[in-house]
């Protein structure tokens, strides 16, 4: 069995605002195997932003409450740590990329101080060694070093999102969040932002954890993928599993209701209805006011999780039969 | 840089011209006639055409207007009514009181407001910024004048700590220097939590936080920077406020600033010392306006760039004619 860098186990997340009590994250279980890149999709507000923040502990406390999970990596559990100790592993061994480059760098600081900043924070290093490192990364990503001194609003999209890239790949981590990277930006960049993740993913061997909306992304980038659903990891498996044997109705859907992925199938189609309202979550099956499949059973009890094959997870009463 | 600031200086021009004419305007049609008052009530009608003359108020007010904007830019604001002397003369001799009130005020009430807004911003949903938020909503609808009162009654009078009033003694200086700052250090209190509070939510501080940077410099090196862009504006007009407020404080406390001699220009029906003042508070004002461009260009890349930018085009087009 291969070695898992990260484990995640029934983590539960809310979010306690004024009115009421949103429930973001419900019993989320993953893992990620060294070296490996797993794909974590799903419709705005299942809760991608909220898995990742949870793994670095940098939740915006309050109105965010970690509720329980365990949260393992390398061996080591982490929500137990001290903030000092996770202060150690943030930026360092695990690094996180943001959903909107345009708003992720401090408008205010030089691009280059952004990265040294990383780099002397973890490393016992001088400050003109931090500065050589951190154009050597801004090289890294393609962007010319003179361009160390300037501030992110000389920077257009996507150089700002290399920018962030390589400030969380500046300490070499052993595992990269991906949130969206590629969301915020043009199609043409999009495609050259990826590969240059890609292929600095396999010359650091880091294991990495890409959420995205882009099926074309997961099927070329992913070894395994999540789906998830308010707050639920509803099929969970290999690519080949997800795409080759979708078996959760919702997944279906996501594919455009066919039983494969054709190749014209790129982005996530829009399913009919609404994701059920977060803070008045249904008692059964959370998919079932939209799924085409649903009986009396369905919304009677929330569904278990039947392994179809080894390895593939479909949380659906249909799916164990 | 530079180009911008004469530009900027060069812009004090029109603004004096503007300035002057209504200050005049507003002199003539201001009921109250100081011929009428040199010459006495019951004055023959040629005294009273000989005061006018000597006053030189016989002639029409455009007339008048030109005779003070040429001086004016000179550096010459007339002669007081009163006492005969060069109004210019009264004013620099009076302002640096008027100037150390404000002065000390704002940096006392910076000192004060700034900490506490952020002790707020980092401690909300407790009671303590509830705490906070109360006693600066208090404090900052407080009018001074009224607080300095309250300060004579317990600290001069009650408790005989500091003069009633003067500046004979530094302790002089408290209670006018507080009574003007407590306001202040509560608005900017009120504002700098507000805008930390908007920063903290900034996704460059997760990104901060992400890196492993501990909370301290998250707060004071990445959020504060970023907050005080916005406040410097406050505290620039907290200036020109204070360079106002002083009117009535000095007024208070018997300080002989450029305050207290307005209000006895104004008492006297003293054209010229009115004029002079006004338009030397205006003079001062714009030049703090000024200062706070610069310091806004210091502090934010993002408008510094714009001044640069207007080079860069400048040598792009110079180049594409060669
Ligand atoms: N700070 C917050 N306060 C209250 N609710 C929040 C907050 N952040 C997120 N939520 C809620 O938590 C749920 C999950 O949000 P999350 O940001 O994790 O979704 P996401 O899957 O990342 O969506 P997207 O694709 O739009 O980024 C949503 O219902 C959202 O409204
Ligand atoms: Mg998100």
């Amino acid at each position: 069995m291969a070695e898992k860098i990260l484990e995640i186990k029934d983590l539960v997340v809310e979010y306690h605002t004024d009115a009421a009590i949103v429930h973001a994250v419900s019993g989320v279980n993953l893992s990620v195997i060294k070296g490996e890149t797993l794909g974590l999709v799903g419709e705005t507000g299942a809760g991608k932003t909220t898995i990742a923040r949870s793994i670095l502990r940098i939740l915006p406390t309050p109105p965010a409450k970690f509720r329980s999970g365990e949260i393992i990596f390398g061996g080591e559990e982490l929500t137990t740590k001290t903030e000092v100790e996770m202060r150690k592993i943030r930026g360092n061994r695990i690094a996180m990329i943001f959903q909107d480059p345009m708003t992720a760098l401090n408008p205010i600081e030089t691009v280059g101080w952004q990265i040294a900043e990383a780099i002397s924070l973890h490393n016992e290093v001088r400050r003109d060694e931090a500065e050589k490192r951190a154009m050597d990364m801004l090289e890294m990503v393609g962007i010319p070093m003179e361009r160390f001194m300037e501030y992110p609003h000389q920077f257009s999209g996507g150089m700002k999102q290399r920018v962030v890239i390589a400030m969380a790949l500046a300490c070499n981590p052993e595992l990269l969040l991906a949130d969206e990277p590629t969301t915020a930006l043009d199609v043409t960049i999009q495609a050259q932002v990826l590969k240059m993740m890609q292929d600095l993913k396999d010359r650091l061997n880091m294991s990495v954890i890409l959420i995205t909306h882009d099926l074309g992304v997961v099927a070329t980038s992913c070894q395994s993928v999540a789906v998830i659903y308010a707050g639920e990891i509803v099929e969970y498996g290999t690519v080949e599993h997800i795409f080759d044997h979708p078996a959760h109705p919702y997944t279906n859907g996501l594919f455009g209701s066919l039983p494969r992925l054709k190749t014209t199938e790129r982005r996530l189609k829009p399913i009919k209805g609404l994701m059920p309202d977060p803070t008045k979550m249904p008692e059964g099956c959370r998919y079932a006011e939209r799924c085409p499949d649903a009986t009396e059973e369905c919304s009677a009890k929330p569904p278990d999780v039947a392994e179809v094959t080894p390895g593939h997870q479909v949380k659906c009463i249909k799916a164990g039969r | 840089m530079l180009r911008y600031i004469v530009k900027r200086l060069l812009l004090f021009i029109p603004i004096i011209l503007g300035i002057s004419f209504i200050v005049l305007i507003l002199i003539d049609i201001t009921p109250g006639d100081p011929v009428a008052i040199m010459a006495g009530w019951d004055a023959k009608p040629e005294v009273i055409a000989q005061v006018a003359a000597d006053l030189r108020l016989d002639r029409p007010i455009v007339v008048r207007y030109f005779e003070f904007v040429t001086n004016a830019l000179k550096g010459d604001f007339g002669k007081s009514f009163r006492n005969k002397r060069p109004v210019m003369t009264d004013i620099l001799s009076r302002f640096p009181y008027t100037a150390l009130l404000a002065f000390v005020s704002v940096v006392l009430s910076v000192l004060i407001g700034l900490p506490l807004g952020i002790y707020a911003a980092t401690h909300q949903y407790s009671w303590k910024d509830n705490t906070a938020i109360f006693a600066t909503l208090i404090l900052v609808s407080m009018p001074s004048f009224w607080l300095a009162l309250l300060l004579v009654r317990v600290f001069s009078l009650g408790l005989g700590i500091t003069p009633v009033s003067g500046i004979q003694k530094w302790t002089s200086w408290i209670l006018p220097m507080f009574s003007l700052a407590v306001g202040y250090a509560a608005s900017i209190a009120r504002q700098a939590r507000s805008n930390m509070l908007q920063v903290i939510r900034e996704d460059y501080i997760v990104t901060a936080r992400a890196k492993g940077q501990s909370e301290r410099v998250v707060i004071y090196r990445h959020a504060l920077k970023n907050a005080c862009i916005p406040l410097i504006m406050t505290i620039g007009s907290l200036f020109g406020m204070a360079l106002g407020g002083a009117l009535v404080t000095e007024q208070i406390f018997s300080i002989p600033g450029l305050g207290q001699y307005t209000i006895t220009g104004l008492i006297n029906v003293d054209y010229p010392a009115i004029q002079g003042s006004v338009l030397f508070m205006s003079i001062i004002s714009c030049s703090i306006i000024l200062l706070i461009d610069i310091a806004f260009a210091f502090i934010d890349p993002r408008i510094r760039s714009q001044y640069i930018r207007k080079k860069v085009k400048a040598i792009q087009v110079g180049g594409e004619g060669a």
